[in-house]
């Protein structure tokens, strides 16, 4: 197998990657001093593949000057325009003719030429003399090798594990001192919204207290990772790579029926499947020796993508649009490559052909499926092939299903074609279903792992292939989800593209480390999610120091805890679960909570089921975020506002913006005033004292006792509203009949108005929805 | 300065404010070690990029885009071809269809008969355009208008091909044209969104649309359209609950900032105070956004020109002069959405209710803009997503007809920010089928907006995922022929 090193390749470059700051592109270079050793993969290769690969690189047709840059073959070979003369001549500047260009003050000779609209800074161009200098050494891409587990640096008092070695090395190269351990009720909310994605009750709180008595941290982490919520929390992340959807998507968007593949992901994580297997059953379950219903099941993962049901559509047009997607969603959802660069021509940044996209597309371009199966008007729940599920089947290996219908299911999954039935594949010309050119058969790009010979050329292969040991990508993605899952941000930034114009490892021994250690150890997800929570750097206070804001302004080297906006899903998971309204249920068909009047109706074409929103009503409007209905062309309106993603196509991050538009949902949202008032109303059932109906309610939903001059400020408040509701009766019932949870009309008094009204207020609070 | 706060939403605010804090310290704590930019895609190439904006000084500060959901038919509107009823129920020659590939919706037809315009056609104003009878208001504005009867687009069915309009690409998650420019120019009101997006329904055929078309795709969520709708609440939980006055609304925003200020003291983390910030924004919106669509101040006058409908919310009249407010008050884009135009049969009959709905509130929206001197920095631009063929879907019967799908030439119409006025550009065969002379693909389309905006759209981009993107993806020209 090719580029296997055995060396881990950060070992070399050791001392230029210690330290480097992310700084803008004005700041001031510091001085290079002699003994600096320049990096190709660090400093060289992030410039040559941004301003120079697109036309000295890969793509052999837009290749100017026949010169190519990307390989080291390529830039030391004679140019063929000037022949005797080279690109590159290791250690001479004088001989080297990139260096002459990119520092040439004539138009005509100035790499990169100005019509390009790029330009070299002149620290760039300082790096690439130095670089040169040195001998213009060449490194393989660092993601395209072996993962290799590098040697653990020096031990030290406030390590608790191998994570924390490599984050105290890296924070004390820029003079960071780690924080101090946050407080306990921070770390039982932060874990608890990292494991379930819902908060910590009063109950567990007082439970686990300061970890001082019989429930320490480690048991905390324990029956977090055993809760079924943990299931949910971590297959939002899985619903966004596998573009999960409810509806079909393109214009008349009627409903589909692929939740229970949705049901089968938050099993497989409660059940701890080894990531190997969870990847392997997605991508083949189909052609697993005889395959049970639930290795078929998991590879919906390869149909959730959008189906047209407009009339007059061109079959294949729409057939190759699928396998596109597919394709597209496998490169970049589990190898964290843009593959799809090289649909149209060949990459442009990384060495991917474009007859290696379509030898990728292979894979996934014999399954019996059709571009168009007629319109909305015959329109079924799946389509070809299809999973029938019946009762039978839910009483048995599939009753992790929650169906409460008798009813068969269906499913679209993959299937094979076999025989003579077999497509061939071809490379499209510009990527255009009908201009087929050289037929190409299944394999996998070269430059990041040859495809075995022995292996079978089907999806199962290419399972096999993925998961190998030797894969260098697989892992590290994965490892690197998971991280930005917790820290907000991957090691390596741009999850999604570990190619050459991707970001960085941030900590590439740590990526290194954790992605072998993973692999190690049965690709085990709970374990890796328990490693990086009882780290010394995941249990850091996130409070943030004047030091902090000029050092390390982005929390790249982790001297403190990140604060983190919840996600969309688990922002409703909170305000449901605190205010006692969420109904705890797993999986099922997913449900219509309420929505603003006339949101799909403005935008349907007025055909199909899903022309009008009909809302659910009893336990429906109370469950967790994971389960509202997602139609395509209309996306829940409150889940887009907060940066979910609309599951048009494969994401692997999402956004984390602030908004008044969000500021306007916490403040109006019926869902937040109905939980209020439900809250309101018990504890003012609950508690005679007021001082301690305001303190529970606090307690709920900022998982934390009020301090004095919060205390203060909420209990003005409180008088405030409760003297306004006392002047004014008639404001009683229409402030609190909010929402359709049944309401005691006795009970309806000034005093759970006025608690109502700071519940409200709590509920808007910056803390509330942070993971601190 | 307001600009900035609204564009940005404070995070890159924020990022540049921090990392210029770091230079100092962080400098000199580094000595001589050095510092790789290892993390692209982030600041550094957005400012960089950012900071030439605008490119070059813009013709049109807005844009209002009359958007006809389904594509009308340009043979009956703005593309005269009498040779097509001379010619009536003739078969289209096979060297002018010249394998042009089909929908699903004609691809099995065996004859294509020609079939020319129900409507009459009168030339008018001082460029003798040709227009139907059946946009009689458009017809009275001809010399404030171009029509370019030479567009053509790559896509043959809606969806596709409305994203391809909206977003430069058919598939895709990319962002929305409004989003681009909410993204490079940001907004001139920092009480309101700098992309707004209005919808209304005809009675014709329609296909619906998707809130795709005005994502913000890879650029931040700040730059997504907010859709404006006729209930109670115009804007997404604008409205505050039942007795809530305003008094107790500001008592419980200023609790809200009290207490997240306490929590700022002992964090120090600076999305603290963007958040104090944008609770402030919000409330100020709550009274903004009502004032828009409020039109009882409006004269007479005006509602006449703009038609009865424009008092009736959620109508495309109605929405026309909601648009010009949103415009007058600084919003950079606002996209109206009018569906109901895909006369696959009963083209007749549909397309008069389609055009009596947009053709006087339209016609209206320019004079209204004329009239307040703001015709010259608005760019207002009406037409669908691709054209329809020139021969009948089906049979032709007495008073019926259908037109099916065509991408090869079609019209749109542009006025005001910097377009030439009483212009016809581009031309089609006599059959109206194949352009002949100037054509207009969308990416030029595209690129012409953008300049008209005073943007290169080879210059603007955005990187994501290790690509620069662009709105006009890898093509697309400037129509320089059309800028006054």
């Amino acid at each position: 197998m090719a580029l296997i090193n055995k060396r881990s390749i950060w070992s070399l470059p050791l001392l230029a990657l210690l330290a480097w700051n992310c700084t803008s592109e004005n700041s001031n270079i510091p001085e290079l001093s002699a003994g600096d050793q320049i990096s190709y993969n660090f400093h060289i290769r992030p410039i040559l593949s941004d301003k120079c690969f697109a036309c000295h690189g890969p793509d052999a047709n837009k290749r100017e000057a026949d010169l190519r840059l990307d390989t080291e073959e390529g830039a030391f070979t004679s140019l063929k325009e000037s022949p005797g003369k080279f690109a590159l001549v290791s250690g001479s500047l004088e001989e080297s003719e990139v260096y002459h260009r990119i520092i040439s003050e004539d138009p005509g000779e100035l790499m990169p030429p100005p019509e390009s609209n790029l330009s070299l800074t002149e620290k760039e161009k300082e790096l690439i003399k130095k670089w040169i200098k040195q001998g213009a050494k060449y490194e393989p891409h660092w993601a395209f090798t072996r993962a290799e587990k590098p040697n653990l640096p020096a031990t030290n008092d406030w390590s608790e594990n191998e994570i924390d070695l490599f984050v105290y090395q890296k924070m004390k190269s820029i003079g960071l001192e780690p924080n101090p351990v946050a407080k306990p009720h921070e770390l039982i909310k932060r874990a608890s919204l990292d494991l379930t994605g819902l908060p910590p009750s009063p109950e567990l709180l007082d439970r686990f207290g300061d970890f001082t008595g019989e429930n320490n941290y480690d048991d905390l982490l324990d029956g977090l990772l055993a809760d079924k919520a943990f299931g949910e929390k971590l297959a939002v992340l899985w619903m966004d790579i596998s573009r999960y959807a409810d509806s079909y998507g393109y214009q008349d968007d009627n409903i589909r029926s692929q939740w229970p593949y949705r049901d089968w992901v938050i099993h497989a994580f409660n059940e701890n499947m080894p990531y190997d297997q969870f990847v392997t059953w997605q991508l083949a379950g189909d052609l697993l020796p005889n395959a049970s219903k639930e290795q078929i099941l998991a590879t919906a993962f390869n149909r959730n993508h959008k189906y047209t049901e407009e009339g007059g559509v061109i079959d294949e047009e729409y057939r190759i649009e699928y396998v596109l997607d597919k394709t597209n969603t496998f490169s970049k959802g589990l190898l964290g490559i843009t593959m799809e660069c090289a649909q149209c021509h060949d990459h442009k940044y990384d060495p991917f052909s474009q007859k290696e996209y379509y030898e990728l597309f292979a894979f996934f371009n014999n399954t019996p499926e059709k571009g168009y199966e007629g319109d909305v008007s015959i329109s079924k729940p799946a389509k070809t092939p299809v999973l029938w599920v019946d009762q039978q089947d839910l009483s048995g290996i599939m009753s992790f299903i929650n169906y409460q219908d008798s009813s068969k299911l269906s499913i679209s999954v993959m299937g094979e074609l076999e025989g003579e039935e077999k497509r061939t594949t071809y490379i499209l010309d510009r990527g255009v279903y009908d201009a087929p050119t050289v037929p190409v058969s299944a394999s996998t790009p070269a430059s990041i792992l040859e495809f075995p010979k022995d292996l079978e050329a089907n999806r199962l292969g290419l399972a096999k292939w993925a998961t190998d040991r030797n894969n260098p990508l697989t892992a590290r993605v994965f490892v690197n989800l998971i991280w930005q899952e917790i820290f907000g941000t991957g090691i390596v930034k741009s999850a999604g593209d570990f190619g050459m114009q991707g970001d960085l490892p941030s900590h590439p021994e740590l990526l290194d480390w954790l992605a072998v250690d993973f692999m190690e150890n049965g690709w085990d997800i709970k374990r890796l999610l328990k490693q990086i929570l009882s780290s010394s750097t995941y249990q850091q206070s996130a409070e943030l120091t004047k030091d902090h804001l000029a050092k390390d302004p982005e929390n790249i080297y982790l001297a403190r805890a990140p604060r983190l906006r919840l996600s969309a899903e688990n922002i409703q998971d909170l305000i449901l679960a605190s205010s006692g309204l969420l109904h705890q249920e797993l999986g099922g068909p997913s449900v219509k909570p309420y929505q603003p009047e006339g949101v799909w109706e403005a935008a349907s074409s007025g055909r199909g089921v899903l022309a009008t929103y009909v809302q659910d009503t009893g336990k429906s409007l109370y469950r967790r975020g994971l389960y509202n209905f997602i139609k395509l062309t209309v996306p829940p309106p409150k889940a887009i506002i907060f940066d979910s993603s609309n599951r048009d196509q494969c994401e692997v991050g999402r956004g984390r913006t602030n908004t008044p538009l969000q500021a306007l949902v916490m403040l109006n949202d019926p869902m937040v005033l109905e939980a209020s008032r439900v809250l309101a109303m018990n504890l003012t059932s609950k508690y005679q004292d007021n001082t301690e109906a305001l303190e529970m309610a606090f307690k709920r939903i900022l998982c934390r006792d009020m301090k004095s001059d919060e205390a203060a400020l909420i209990e003005d408040y409180f008088e405030d509203q409760l003297e306004r509701f006392e002047k004014n009766e008639d404001q009683i019932k229409p402030t609190l009949e909010v929402g359709e949870y049944p309401i005691d009309s006795t009970k309806e008094t000034a005093r759970s108005a006025a608690l109502m009204q700071v519940i409200v207020s709590l509920y808007n609070l910056e803390e509330t929805i942070t993971k601190i | 300065m307001e600009k900035e706060i609204l564009e940005q939403g404070l995070n890159l605010n924020r990022r540049k404010f921090l990392s210029k804090l770091s230079l100092g310290v962080g400098s000199a704590a580094l000595g001589s070690l050095l510092i790789p930019d290892l993390f692209k895609g982030g600041s550094p190439d957005e400012d960089a990029i950012m900071s030439a904006l605008p490119h070059f000084a813009p013709k049109a500060k807005r844009v209002i885009y009359l958007f006809q959901n389904g594509a009308p038919s340009q043979l009956e509107s703005f593309d005269y071809k009498p040779l097509l009823n001379k010619n009536m129920g003739q078969e289209l020659p096979e060297s002018i269809r010249g394998g042009q590939r089909l929908t699903g919706m004609t691809a099995g037809q065996t004859s294509f008969p020609l079939v020319g315009s129900y409507y009459k056609f009168n030339q008018y104003g001082e460029s003798r355009a040709w227009i139907s009878e059946i946009f009689p208001h458009t017809a009275g504005v001809v010399d404030d208008i171009c029509i370019i009867k030479s567009m053509h687009t790559e896509a043959i069915n809606h969806d596709p091909a409305l994203t391809f309009f909206q977003t430069g690409a058919q598939v895709g998650n990319r962002p929305s044209m409004g989003s681009w420019l909410s993204y490079g120019l940001g907004s001139e009101n920092s009480n309101l969104p700098a992309f707004c997006v209005l919808l209304s329904r005809g009675k014709g055929n329609g296909q619906g649309v998707y809130s795709k078309l005005w994502s913000n795709g890879f650029l931040d969520a700040t730059h997504q359209g907010v859709q404006f709708s006729n209930s109670e609440d115009p804007v997404l939980y604008l409205k505050d609950p039942k007795s809530m006055s305003r008094d107790e609304r500001r008592k419980m925003l200023d609790q809200i900032s009290a207490m997240n200020d306490l929590n700022y003291r002992e964090f120090n983390d600076p999305e603290i105070s963007a958040k104090i910030q944008q609770y402030e924004m919000a409330y100020r919106m709550q009274t903004a956004v009502p004032e828009m669509t409020d039109v009882s101040k409006e004269p007479d006058s005006i509602i006449k020109m703009y038609g009865p409908d424009c008092l009736i919310p959620g109508t495309y009249a109605a929405n026309c002069l909601l648009a010009r407010k949103l415009s007058e008050s600084g919003v950079r884009f606002v996209q109206l959405y009018h569906q109901g135009w895909d006369q696959h049969g009963n083209l007749p009959s549909e397309m008069a209710l389609q055009a009596k709905d947009v053709d006087q509130a339209s016609a209206a929206l320019v004079k209204d803009l004329k009239q307040r001197g703001l015709l010259d920095e608005t760019l207002v631009i009406w037409g669908g997503e691709f054209g329809r063929t020139n021969y009948c879907q089906g049979k032709i019967l007495e008073d019926n007809y259908g037109r099916d799908h065509h991408p090869r030439a079609f019209s749109i119409w542009m006025a005001g920010g910097g377009v030439k006025s009483g212009m016809v550009y581009g031309e089609t065969d006599e059959f109206g089928y194949n352009i002949t002379e100037n054509p207009v693909h969308v990416h030029d389309f595209q690129a012409t907006v953008m300049n008209l905006m005073g943007i290169d759209h080879e210059r603007m981009t955005y990187k994501h995922l290790g690509r620069r993107y662009r709105l006009t993806d890898v093509s697309g020209h400037v129509i320089k022929d059309i800028i006054a």
